[in-house]
C-alpha cells in the first residue's frame, strides 16, 4: 500500500492523525530547524518522545522535518536537533541541506535520511547525487513536476519517492524562493516561515479588506467575502493591462483523483501538507486518504468528495501534476 | 459558499445575558481560565511571548465583550460600548469559538471563511489558536470542574443547552481508531 | 575586491547578445558566466552567439564559465546540463544537477541558485571542486562574514549579488506566459517583449516585482554601492553585476571605480537610480529589515 504521510503541528494533531490512520507522521522541533516555524506550533523535546512512542504503539512511524537551512555559525542548533530526533526514536529526520545531510550521514549513519521537498531535487541526476552521497532513502519530489514526469524519474532512481497530493500548494519551486524575506526579512529557507503572520496586517479601507504583507498589499476583498490569509504568491497584483492572480489563485492542492496514476508512476508514499491545520481538520483529511489508499490497493474506485467541505469555498487544483497548468 | 452555517445565541438568551454577564457567570468565568492555565500549562509554553498579549473576544451574537490575558490568567467581561484596550480582536458567532476550541472546526477554514475574522497582531491570535488546539479542551468538563458540588446539574444543564442551541459545548471525540 | 558578471537572466535576441558581450569585453571585470540558465526554451534563440561571446571575453583576458539552468526537470535539459560540463570550460552550478555530471575534484563555480547558506556546506561543495561560491542573495551580512572566512580556508572565492534585479524566485509555470493567457509549452516566447522583465505592481500601485519567463525578480534593482566596504571588510572575494538593458559596461566600470576608491557609494548610488530599469534600489538584504528596503536616501 501507498505510505500515507499526515502533518502535525502539535501532539494533538499527531494523536489525532495515527488515530485517523495515518501510516506515518511528520513533525519538527519548536524552532528555527523546521520549515514550519510558526507561533504556538510543533514540538519539544520531550513531546517529541512522547509523539514517536504514541505513534510507535500504534504501527504509525514518525519522521522528523529538520530541513530548514542552518544558519552561519549557528549549525550546532541543527546538529542537535538531528541528535534529538534520533534519541527521541524517530524513523527518519527529512533534510535539506547539503551540510546537514553530510553531518548526518557521517555521525547518525543509523538515522533514516529523507531528502525534503526544500532541497528541490527535481530530476534523476540530482536525486541520484543526493543518494550516492548522503545515503538518502527517499526523496520528497518538488511540486513542479508532472505525473508523466514522476514516473519517468522513477524508472532511473533506486530510492523511494513521496509527493504532496492534498493541501496548501507552493508554486514556486521550494527551497529557491526568497519573496517573502523581500517582502519581510523572513523566509522558508532562512526561518522557516513564509509570509510571516508577524508582518500581516489587515486594514479596513471603505467597502474593502486590505491585506497586507510588510507593507505590500498583497490583496482586497469585498467586506465579509471569503478573505485567504495574504501569502505573497497567491496574491492579486497589477501588470500592464491585467489585474488578478498573476502567479496562483488562491486554490489549494487535491490529487486525489490522481492517486491511481501516482501509484502507477511508481510513488512509494502521500503526503498531506497542513501543520499548520487543527487536529480536527488532520483527522478528517486522513481519514479521508487513508481509505482513499485502501481503496487504491483493493482495486475499488475511489470514494468520492469526502474533502469538499475542507477546501470549501477554495477552488482546488492538481498543480503540476497536470501538464496543463503551466 | 454558504457563509456561516453557525447557530447563533437565540435572541432570549441574548436579552437575559444583558449588556454584561450575571455576576456569578463573570466570577465563573475567571475561575475557568485560572483552571485552564493550571491544568493546561502547554497553553501558556506554547504561546511563548505571546501569552503576555490582550485578547478582545466579540462573540457577535452576544451582548458583551471578553478580555483575555493568558499570561496572567484573566478573562472579564466588558460592555460594547465600552471596550477596553486589546492587542488583538477576535469577532464572530460564540458557536465559531466554540466549535474551534473544541476541535470540531479548523481554525484556519473559520478564518478563511470570515466566520471568524481577526484584527491587530495576528502572530498572537494564531498562536492562541495552536496552544489552545493542542490542549484539547473540553469546556462542558472544564467548567464542571470548577463548579464542586454543582458539577452534576452544571453537565447535564450544558447538555440540555447543547441539544438547544448547537453551540459545540464539549470537545469532539474522535470516532476511533482507524482499523 | 573584483567584478563577475553572471549569466544574462532575460530573453535577448543573439544580435543583442553579441553586442552585450562585444561591449563588457572591454569593461574592467575579471570573470564572466554566460549562458541559459532561467528558460532552456530561449536557448536555441541565442546559442549560437555563446562561442563567439566566449572567445572574445578570453581574449580580453576575463576568465569565463558556462552557467548551467537553475531548474531541470526535462530530459532535453538534463541533457543539456550534461553536455555543458563537457564543453571544457569551467561549469557554474545553478542546480546540483550539474554537478552530477562534473568529474569529483574538477574545478567548478556555484552560482547564486544553489543553497549555501552555512559552513558545512560550503566545505562539502570546496571538496567536490568548487572554486567560486556566489552566497544565495537572502543571507544577511553576519553569514556573510561567516561563510567569507569559511570559504578563504576552504579555498573558495566568496562573491556577493552586487547589482542586478534579484533572482527570487523559480517555478515549473512560466508567468511571463500566463500574463498573455498562454500555457508554457505555448508560449510564444513572450518573455522576449520584456527585455529586463515584466513589472508586477501591487493592487495599490507599489512597484514590487517582475516576472521573466519562470522566474520572478525584484522590481527593485539591487546594488552593493552603499554596503560594498562592509562586504570587504567582511572578506568577500567579489561582486557580482547581473546582466540588465542600457549601459551595462558603464555600470561596470562605475563598480570599478567604487572598488579602486575612485568614486563614493553615495555617487555610485545617485548614478544608478536613473540608469536602472524601473529606477529603485535595494540594498535590504545584506542590510536591511527586508530585501525590498534600501538603505540609501529615497
Amino acid at each position: 500500500m501507498m505510505e500515507l504521510v499526515c502533518p502535525a503541528g502539535t501532539p494533538a494533531a499527531l494523536r489525532a492523525a495515527v488515530t485517523a490512520g495515518a501510516h506515518a507522521v511528520y513533525c519538527g522541533f519548536a524552532d528555527e530547524t523546521n520549515a514550519r516555524n510558526f507561533p504556538g506550533l510543533n514540538f519539544s523535546r520531550e513531546e517529541m518522545a512522547g509523539g514517536v512512542a504514541f505513534a510507535h504503539a500504534r504501527g504509525a512511524r514518525v519522521l522528523v522535518a529538520i530541513n530548514t537551512f542552518p544558519r552561519a555559525g549557528g549549525e550546532p542548533l541543527w546538529h542537535r536537533a538531528v541528535a534529538d530526533a534520533e534519541a527521541a526514536g524517530a524513523d527518519a529526520v527529512i533534510l535539506a541541506d547539503l551540510g546537514l545531510l553530510a553531518h548526518a550521514a557521517e555521525h547518525h549513519p543509523g538515522l533514516r535520511r529523507h531528502l525534503s521537498v526544500q532541497a528541490a531535487a527535481a530530476n534523476p541526476d540530482a536525486i541520484n547525487l543526493y543518494t550516492e552521497a548522503f545515503g538518502v532513502r527517499r526523496v520528497v519530489l518538488p511540486r513542479v513536476l508532472s505525473v508523466e514526469e514522476i514516473a519517468a524519474i522513477n524508472r532511473e532512481i533506486d530510492v523511494e519517492t513521496e509527493v504532496f497530493v492534498f493541501g496548501g500548494l507552493c508554486v514556486m519551486a521550494e527551497g529557491r524562493c526568497s519573496l517573502s524575506s523581500y517582502a519581510t526579512g523572513r523566509s522558508p529557507n532562512m526561518n522557516g516561515v513564509c509570509s510571516p503572520a508577524s508582518h500581516v496586517a489587515y486594514a479596513e479601507e471603505g467597502p474593502e479588506l486590505a491585506a497586507r504583507l510588510g507593507g505590500f498589499t498583497i490583496h482586497r476583498t469585498p467586506k465579509h467575502a471569503p478573505a485567504p490569509y495574504p501569502t505573497l504568491c497567491k496574491g492579486c497584483f497589477t501588470s500592464g493591462a491585467e489585474t488578478g492572480h498573476i502567479f496562483e489563485d488562491p486554490v489549494s492542492l487535491d490529487a486525489t483523483r490522481l492517486i491511481p496514476a501516482l501509484a502507477r508512476a511508481g510513488v512509494a508514499a502521500l503526503k498531506i501538507e497542513g501543520r499548520q491545520r487543527s487536529r480536527a481538520y488532520v483527522a478528517q483529511v486522513v481519514r479521508s486518504f487513508r481509505a482513499a489508499v485502501e481503496a487504491q490497493e483493493a482495486g475499488r474506485p475511489l470514494p468520492e468528495g469526502a474533502l469538499a467541505r475542507l477546501t470549501e469555498g477554495q477552488a482546488t487544483t492538481t498543480g503540476a501534476y497536470a501538464k496543463t497548468w503551466r | 459558499m454558504p457563509r456561516s452555517h453557525f447557530p447563533r445565541v437565540p435572541p432570549a438568551l441574548r436579552l437575559a445575558a444583558g449588556p454584561l454577564p450575571p455576576a456569578p457567570l463573570g466570577a465563573m468565568l475567571g475561575l475557568l481560565v485560572r483552571h485552564l492555565a493550571r491544568e493546561h500549562p502547554g497553553i501558556l509554553r506554547r504561546m511563548g511571548p505571546h501569552a503576555g498579549r490582550s485578547f478582545l473576544i466579540d462573540p457577535t451574537d452576544l451582548p458583551f465583550l471578553l478580555l483575555l490575558r493568558p499570561a496572567t490568567g484573566a478573562l472579564s467581561a466588558h460592555r460594547r460600548t465600552w471596550p477596553p484596550a486589546h492587542d488583538a480582536r477576535l469577532a464572530g458567532p460564540l458557536a465559531a469559538f466554540l466549535a474551534m476550541l473544541h476541535g470540531t472546526e479548523d481554525g484556519d477554514a473559520l478564518f478563511f471563511s470570515r466566520d471568524l475574522t481577526i484584527e491587530g497582531d495576528t502572530e498572537a491570535v494564531l498562536a492562541l489558536r495552536n496552544a489552545l488546539d493542542d490542549a484539547e479542551i473540553d469546556l462542558t468538563e472544564e467548567l464542571a470542574t470548577v463548579s464542586g458540588p454543582l458539577a452534576a446539574p452544571l453537565r447535564r444543564t450544558l447538555a440540555l443547552a447543547e441539544r438547544i442551541t448547537g453551540l459545540a459545548l464539549h470537545r469532539a471525540e474522535p470516532t476511533g481508531d482507524y482499523t | 575586491m573584483d567584478l563577475t558578471i553572471g549569466p544574462n537572466a532575460f530573453f535577448w535576441d543573439a544580435a543583442a547578445v553579441d553586442a552585450f558581450y562585444a561591449r563588457l569585453a572591454e569593461a574592467p571585470v575579471a570573470r564572466v558566466a554566460i549562458g541559459e540558465w532561467v528558460c532552456s526554451k530561449r536557448l536555441p534563440f541565442w546559442q549560437d552567439a555563446i562561442a563567439a561571446a566566449v572567445e572574445r571575453l578570453q581574449a580580453a583576458g576575463k576568465e569565463v564559465a558556462l552557467a548551467s539552468l537553475a531548474l531541470v526537470t526535462l530530459k532535453r535539459e538534463r541533457r543539456l546540463t550534461a553536455d555543458l560540463a563537457a564543453a571544457g570550460l569551467t561549469v557554474e552550478v545553478n542546480d546540483l544537477t550539474a554537478l552530477r555530471h562534473i568529474p569529483d575534484g574538477t574545478p567548478f563555480w556555484v552560482g547564486p541558485m544553489v543553497n549555501v547558506y552555512n559552513e558545512s556546506t560550503l566545505r562539502w561543495l570546496a571538496r567536490r571542486g568548487a572554486t567560486r561560491i556566489c552566497l544565495p542573495p537572502e543571507l544577511p551580512l553576519a553569514s556573510i562574514a561567516v561563510l567569507a572566512a569559511a570559504g578563504r580556508e576552504a579555498g573558495v572565492a566568496v562573491e556577493v549579488w552586487g547589482h542586478g534585479r534579484l533572482p527570487l524566485a523559480i517555478s515549473g509555470r512560466c508567468y511571463h506566459a500566463r500574463l498573455h493567457d498562454r500555457a508554457k509549452d505555448g508560449c510564444q516566447f513572450v518573455c522576449g517583449e520584456d527585455p529586463d522583465g515584466r513589472e508586477v505592481d501591487t493592487l495599490d500601485g507599489q512597484k514590487f516585482l517582475v516576472v521573466n519567463g519562470v522566474q520572478t525578480m525584484s522590481q527593485s534593482t539591487a546594488s552593493m554601492a552603499l554596503q560594498a566596504e562592509a562586504l570587504r571588510a567582511a572578506g568577500v572575494a567579489a561582486l557580482r553585476l547581473s546582466p540588465q538593458t542600457g549601459d551595462f559596461a558603464g555600470i561596470c566600470r562605475d563598480y570599478a571605480e567604487l572598488l579602486a576608491g575612485r568614486m563614493t557609494g553615495a555617487a555610485l548610488a545617485a548614478s544608478l537610480v536613473g540608469r536602472v530599469p524601473g529606477g529603485r534600489l535595494s540594498d535590504g538584504f545584506p542590510a536591511g529589515p527586508s530585501g525590498a528596503h534600501w538603505s540609501g536616501a529615497a
